[in-house]
């Protein structure tokens, strides 16, 4: 059978109205044809609803971004793309491939499959993966059968929150997003404290370590990532402690109750939270840091300088510029030795020195990995079936340990694994926020700028206020902000999307409000 | 009623004021609803006397040399000095330069002093820079100085033509009276010639944009074309006047084409033809001129061109006509009574005729009498930097600001053996320059009397103690007299002694053929000078006590041997110095609407301030462009005799060719500003009056670095500053900046300059050149500075109401630096209405959000616009943009 038997020429372009819908007979089949914008689309003209063929009758428009026409019957909305029935995937018709060659309209004479329930697995109860999840039951439910399957006994809570739970100012419950109950209302089947061991690409399963299997059409990785751990000596003695879930907060809690040294090493967002927590614990706390100036990914000095101080202010103390040797005790730790021999007593020693990707199931699959999981604008990875999202991915060179832009990712990968095959995700800039009360911090993108990089500096150093914007080429690149960080999304917004501000630039740092955009 | 009923310092409308107090002892100001001038309105200058008053910034105690010193002390070195002076070199080396504020007997006893003990006429005024042209006008057409109009024709008149005037501005309340009238009567037609678009060309039927200094082509043209059309009075010329064949032959000739006169001066020859024809169909016509006319080296012809068409016309003498010289100074009239001026002798009596001068020898029993005209007030300088003139005393008078060729006034005082300065306030220009520093009373502490544009003599009644060792300007004069050897000639107790001795003197073998004649007067008591009502000249004896004002119709006689009043030939000259490719443009100087002068009181108020708050150039858009210029910049303008930096202003007034600069600004409030300092010294040939409106000169931009302001508690050291000018606010002092240098750490210069607090907050886009900083105490605003390389700054008003608050608000403080609220509101802008404090921005809000059409509307929602009414133009304007 030569290509052309497999398309039928139905019409002309100019034949279709824009947003207007036109039945086709197509062999013996009725189709509904749309004209939506610069694309043709095609579906069954048959509702399986209400039994008529109708479907071409109906009122086009858009949800979520997604072309749907809405049946006239009982309004039922089919995605133009897949024919998806979006109350009720059981009611989905069957899309049929278009081609516009010229102004020919082409149709081929064999639909494609109708929607049907399947199954999706999701590796992974943290934040970014059940951002996904979240979406994706907003946007299109139904039309999946959902597995999470997550290591902590818990059901998915704010990570980000675990500062205030250490400083006692939140109970964990509070930082609870989604409980136990939630799962069951929403019919996700939740499987904790069993993490997987294997993906089995080639027959679609993954493996628990209870040796359970869990099929998938397709997978979703949400590994997140794991604390780095220095490889001194002493790194493995009872009392040392890293500060990635709660567990690690439970433990920090229960030896503060009963000990009174501290030592955080890493002054980096992380590792000050840690510290704060701590100190708000009663314990006396010393954080050591690697380089002279804290948080220095994300602060330029006058702000780390204003940081510190403030911090200094609550009690802790800070041995900057300071490199550990090794952590000493027998069984448990008793002191931190830093490389000039200083003894810093500790009986507590959290480990804040950064986070890696946790890759270790997708490598194992053989997925393609670098730093993290690659995957590209869809957060698909190498395996059609396989996404991923979060901390544990690696997108366009850049590897995320923020909430937002996994939020970011999250969105995008739902809408596409609901099929909609929209939105990008093309990076985001990351920003910072310092979850410490009393300490407001904000830092996004290029905030040192280079040589052709301008700044606007508002200082107000009694107040606790110092702001910094970088600017080139009119488009602000980077800030930073201490004492006031009302204004930080919006010019996380201006550096995303590249606004030109020089209309503004005189009113920018003193918010949106008063640059009259907004506000 | 209470409090004092008194009269206002300020312009020569003359109304009249009631100072009362508050129930908290502040002093009220308020208008005099009974006062025939005013009706009770004041202007905002009026309005805000208050706060002009107190003791900060006054001249307290006599200084001789740097020294304070007892007044013994400095009237003997007063006295000693002009008598050594006197004795070596001739009594014309000495000279007193008085002025248009000083009360009438205050005038009358430096005069008596001058040209009747000491001997020579060189006592000149400031005045002579204000309406002596009108003065020689006069003389020559109606043989004395009188004024021919009155206030109340103004309202009873169909045309009214106001030639070189901006009324709205300068004489807001008589202004308002007119509009009062024309919306009464809107039939009456509203000329204004001005070469400005001025606040008063909003009310006018009709401007004529003359072209500066064509005012006599102008009238010429008006003379011939009404006698060729049949216009002209044959009887009333034939019966009353002399010389109208001569005239209107130098009309005719330099201005019987109408098309040519339209050219001359710039006009559209429909318009022209307009003009004329109103004229001629409103016999109820005044022709009301100020310094527009006056300050001209073609003054005194310019008036005299208006005062022949009025004679041709027969319209001069009866209600609701003639041509009217309005004064600017709350008592230059009284100066001229009194014979104040170095061309005149005492009470309206000649230096030139002996018969003049016996009578007023016998009368004041003197020992000498001056027999020829002294030194005018620019030629008396040049006598001075010549050497010529050695003593000077100045009263109440700033000429290193006012004073054409101002620099050359300068060093020409620099040159004097001894300057005396009497002047109730401390620090002024001119007070730099003094040897002798006399503490004078001021408006509040003196009793007197002083005389408005329509000869209405008022008293100005005293409501405050003298502070300090402060003296009335007439015993200061006398006692420097008794120590010169004159003491029972100069033995005066109070105002009142002076005031019927020249009320007296006025009456002196009058017999009728003087026009001012006040011996009606002579014999009050002091209580009735105390209580002395407002009343127009003359008073004489025979009608004493009377108001002769109203009875007074000077059409059937005037003051020349023959009786009869002169046409005067004028034949039209350009401005003595044309603009050339060196200087193209015209400069023309005048007042702004709230300030007064040199701005040593009226500087004072926060209030008027706020209105205009730094000297300005004010040229056509097209100019400016092509200069390079833009409002906000800075501009240098520069002719032959000096050169000032003032901002850039394009209001749509400006003809191309011709600025405007106002006179206002001295060394005290800027660096630049003194525009004195360019004005060329030409003078009218007859009256001695400078030619104010026009110099040639010419603008650049000027090449600062950066531009920048700051708000301060207190005054700010400005001797680093390259170019800075000052004005005093409510609760803050502004202060403008520029520098030509660039600021390599504006850190430092910046808590250099502010000095420090408690608290110092900043903000910089150094690739913009923006610095900006704030000091902070106990949580309230110190001071704000702002720097921008390229002039682009917020709105000063905002940021000065920070200065009102005691605490500043988490709001305020983040938009400090800012230097804007987030919603614009009742703060931005220049205050519009300075009586109720209205700004600019509540204005155009308040406009738009309440859909106002009307003056009345915004004036019904905000009372802006609805005491004096001298803002009422620019609320026009605002509505008119909406």
């Amino acid at each position: 059978m030569s290509t052309i038997d497999l398309w039928q020429s139905i019409c002309d372009l100019d034949d279709l109205l824009p947003d207007c819908g036109v039945a086709a007979l197509v062999g013996n089949r009725q189709v509904a044809l749309f004209r939506v914008g610069a694309s043709v689309h095609a579906i069954d003209n048959f509702d399986p609803h209400s039994g008529a063929n109708v479907i071409s009758r109906g009122i086009v428009g858009d949800i979520a971004g997604e072309p749907v026409v809405a049946s006239p019957v009982y309004k039922d909305h089919f995605s133009l793309v897949t024919g998806r029935c979006l109350e009720n995937i059981e009611h989905s018709v069957r899309p049929w491939p278009v081609r516009v060659h010229g102004n020919r309209v082409w149709i081929r004479k064999e639909p494609r499959k109708v929607a049907r329930r399947r199954k999706l697995v999701v590796i992974g109860n943290g934040m970014a993966g059940m951002k996904v999840v979240e979406d994706l039951l907003a946007r299109a439910p139904g039309i999946y059968d959902i597995t999470v399957i997550g290591a902590e006994p818990h059901g998915n809570y704010n990570r980000v929150l675990l500062s205030p739970v250490l400083a006692g100012e939140k109970q964990f419950d509070d930082i609870v997003l989604h409980p136990l109950d939630w799962y069951l209302d929403k019919g996700v089947d939740l499987h904790i404290g069993d993490p997987v061991v294997n993906i089995d690409r080639i027959r679609r399963v993954v493996r628990a370590r209870s040796g359970r299997e869990h099929a998938y059409d397709r997978l979703l990785i949400a590994t997140g990532s794991k604390p780095i751990i220095l490889p001194i000596p002493g790194n493995d003695l009872e009392g040392v402690v890293t500060f990635r879930d709660l567990q690690d907060v439970n433990s920090m809690l229960a030896i503060a109750k009963s000990h009174r040294n501290a030592v955080v090493i890493g002054g980096g967002l992380l590792g000050l939270e840690a510290a704060n927590g701590l100190a708000r614990q009663g314990m006396t706390v010393t954080v050591v840091h690697l380089c002279d100036s804290l948080m220095e990914r994300q602060l330029d000095r006058p702000a780390a300088q204003l940081l510190q101080e403030s911090l200094e202010r609550r009690g802790l103390t800070f041995r900057m510029a300071a490199k550990t040797a090794a952590i000493v005790g027998a069984e448990r730790v008793t002191a931190v030795r830093l490389e000039d021999d200083v003894l810093l007593p500790a009986d507590l020693v959290v480990m804040a020195v950064g986070i890696r990707p946790n890759i270790d199931l997708a490598q194992a699959a053989g997925l393609h990995c670098a730093r993290g999981v690659l995957v590209d604008d869809t957060l698909q990875t190498f395996d059609p079936s396989i996404y991923a999202v979060g901390e544990c991915v690696e997108h366009r060179n850049s590897t995320y340990g923020l909430v937002a832009p996994l939020f970011e990712q999250a969105t995008v990968c739902a809408a596409h694994l609901a099929e909609s095959g929209l939105g990008r995700y093309v990076g985001s800039i990351a920003s910072t926020q310092l979850k410490v009360t009393g300490i407001d911090l904000f830092s996004a993108g290029d905030f040192l700028g280079g040589p052709l990089s301008e700044a606007l500096v508002l200082r107000d150093p009694q107040r606790g206020v110092y702001k910094r914007l970088v600017i080139e080429n009119n488009q602000v690149r980077g800030a930073v902000l201490y004492g006031d960080v009302k204004d930080g999304s919006w010019y996380v917004d201006l550096i995303t999307k590249q606004r030109d501000i020089s209309s503004v630039r005189d009113k920018l740092l003193f918010g949106a409000t008063a640059a009259g955009v907004g506000g | 009623m209470t409090g004092t009923r008194t009269t206002c310092p300020y312009c020569g409308v003359g109304c009249g004021v009631i100072a009362g107090r508050s129930a908290k002892g502040a002093i009220t100001i308020a208008g005099d609803a009974d006062h025939p001038a005013n009706f009770g309105r004041l202007c905002s200058k009026g309005s805000a006397l208050g706060e002009t008053l107190g003791e900060s910034g006054r001249l307290l105690h006599p200084i001789v040399r740097g020294q304070r010193v007892d007044w013994n002390v400095a009237l003997d070195t007063v006295a000693h000095g002009f008598a050594d002076i006197v004795a070596k070199h001739g009594p014309d080396a000495v000279a007193f330069y008085a002025s248009g504020q000083l009360l009438t007997e205050d005038y009358y006893v430096a005069n008596k002093l001058m040209k009747g003990y000491i001997g020579s006429a060189n006592i000149d005024t400031n005045s002579r820079l204000c309406m002596s042209s009108a003065v020689a006008a006069h003389k020559r057409a109606f043989g004395e100085d009188l004024v021919p109009v009155s206030y109340a024709d103004l309202e009873v008149a169909d045309l009214i033509v106001l030639v070189g005037s901006n009324a709205a501005w300068c004489h807001p309340v008589l202004f308002q009276r007119m509009l009062a009238a024309k919306a009464q009567r809107p039939q009456m037609k509203l000329v204004v010639i001005d070469p400005r678009r001025t606040a008063t060309c909003e009310f006018a039927d009709l401007h004529l944009p003359v072209k500066a200094g064509t005012d006599v082509w102008l009238f010429n043209g008006l003379l011939a074309w009404l006698h060729r059309s049949g216009f002209s009075d044959a009887a009333f010329v034939e019966q009353y006047t002399s010389g109208m064949a001569q005239a209107l032959a130098v009309a005719d000739a330099t201005a019987g084409d109408t098309a040519a006169v339209a050219r001359a001066c710039g006009l559209d020859e429909r318009q022209l033809v307009e003009f004329f024809a109103l004229f001629a169909r409103h016999e109820r016509a005044i022709t009301m001129f100020s310094q527009g006319v006056n300050q001209s080296s073609a003054g005194t012809d310019k008036a005299n061109s208006i005062i022949n068409c009025h004679l041709a016309t027969a319209r001069i003498g009866l209600p609701g006509m003639g041509p009217f010289s309005i004064t600017g100074q709350p008592n230059a009239m009284g100066g001229r009574e009194v014979g104040g001026m170095a061309t005149m002798l005492a009470s309206h009596m000649d230096l030139e005729n002996a018969q003049h001068r016996r009578t007023v020898q016998q009368f004041w029993n003197s020992p000498a009498i001056a027999n020829k005209p002294g030194l005018k007030a620019v030629d008396l300088f040049e006598a001075m930097h010549a050497g010529k003139v050695k003593a000077v005393w100045i009263m109440a008078t700033n000429p290193v600001v006012s004073l054409p060729d101002a620099d050359r006034v300068r060093e020409a005082l620099r040159r004097c053996d001894l300057v005396v300065v009497s002047d109730c306030i401390a620090a002024t220009d001119t007070n730099a320059l003094a040897h002798v520093l006399l503490p004078a009373a001021a408006w509040g502490e003196k009793e007197g009397t002083v005389t408005n544009s329509e000869r209405r003599i008022s008293r100005q009644r005293a409501f405050l103690p003298l502070p300090g060792e402060a003296k009335p300007d007439w015993w200061i004069v006398a006692q420097v007299a008794q120590r010169m050897g004159h003491r029972e000639a100069f033995a005066y107790e109070n105002a009142h002694s002076i005031f019927v001795e020249h009320a007296a003197l006025s009456g002196e073998d009058a017999a009728g053929n003087r026009a001012f004649d006040i011996s009606g007067l002579a014999e009050i008591s002091g209580s009735e000078y105390e209580s002395l009502p407002p009343l127009r000249w003359p008073v004489p004896a025979r009608i004493a006590r009377g108001d002769g004002g109203d009875s007074f119709s000077i059409a059937q006689r005037f003051y020349h041997p023959d009786g009869r009043a002169r046409f005067i030939a004028t034949a039209p000259e350009l401005p003595v110095h044309r603009t050339s490719q060196e200087f193209p443009f015209a400069l023309n100087t005048g007042r702004i609407r709230d300030q007064w002068h040199t701005m040593t009181r009226s500087g004072r108020s926060p209030r008027l301030t706020s209105h205009i708050t730094e000297a300005y150039v004010d040229l056509h858009g097209d100019d400016a462009e092509r200069l390079g210029l833009r409002e906000g910049l800075l501009a240098q303008v520069t002719t032959r005799w000096g050169s000032a930096i003032v901002r850039v202003r394009c209001s749509g007034e400006m003809q191309p060719g011709s600025i405007f600069v106002p006179i206002h600004w001295s060394d005290q409030f800027c660096s630049h500003g003194r525009i004195g300092a360019l004005v060329n010294p030409v003078v009218d040939p007859i009256s001695g009056e400078p030619e104010f409106k026009h110099t040639p000169a010419r603008v650049e931009r000027f090449a600062a670095a950066w531009f920048g302001f700051a708000l301060t508690r207190s005054s700010i050291d400005t001797s680093s500053l390259d170019w800075w000018t000052r004005s005093d606010g409510t609760d803050c002092v502004r202060t403008e900046l520029a520098g030509q240098q660039s600021l390599p750490d504006v850190r430092a210069w910046a808590a250099h300059l502010l000095g420090s607090g408690e608290e110092q907050v900043d903000y910089r886009d150094d690739s913009k050149g923006v610095y900006r900083s704030a000091v902070i105490s106990g949580n309230r605003l110190q001071s704000v500075l702002f720097i921008a390389r390229n002039a682009e700054l917020p709105d000063r008003g905002w940021l000065s109401s920070l200065f009102r608050k005691k605490v500043l608000s988490i709001a305020d403080r983040d938009l400090l630096l800012l230097g804007a609220s987030a919603r614009p509101g009742a703060d931005h802008g220049p205050v519009v209405c300075s009586c109720f404090g209205v700004a600019r921005g509540a204005i155009v809000s308040a406009i738009s959000k309440q859909s106002l059409q009307t003056p009345q509307d915004v004036g019904r929602v905000l009372r802006a616009g609805t005491n004096c009414g001298s803002c009422l133009s620019e609320i026009k304007q605002l509505l008119a943009a909406r």
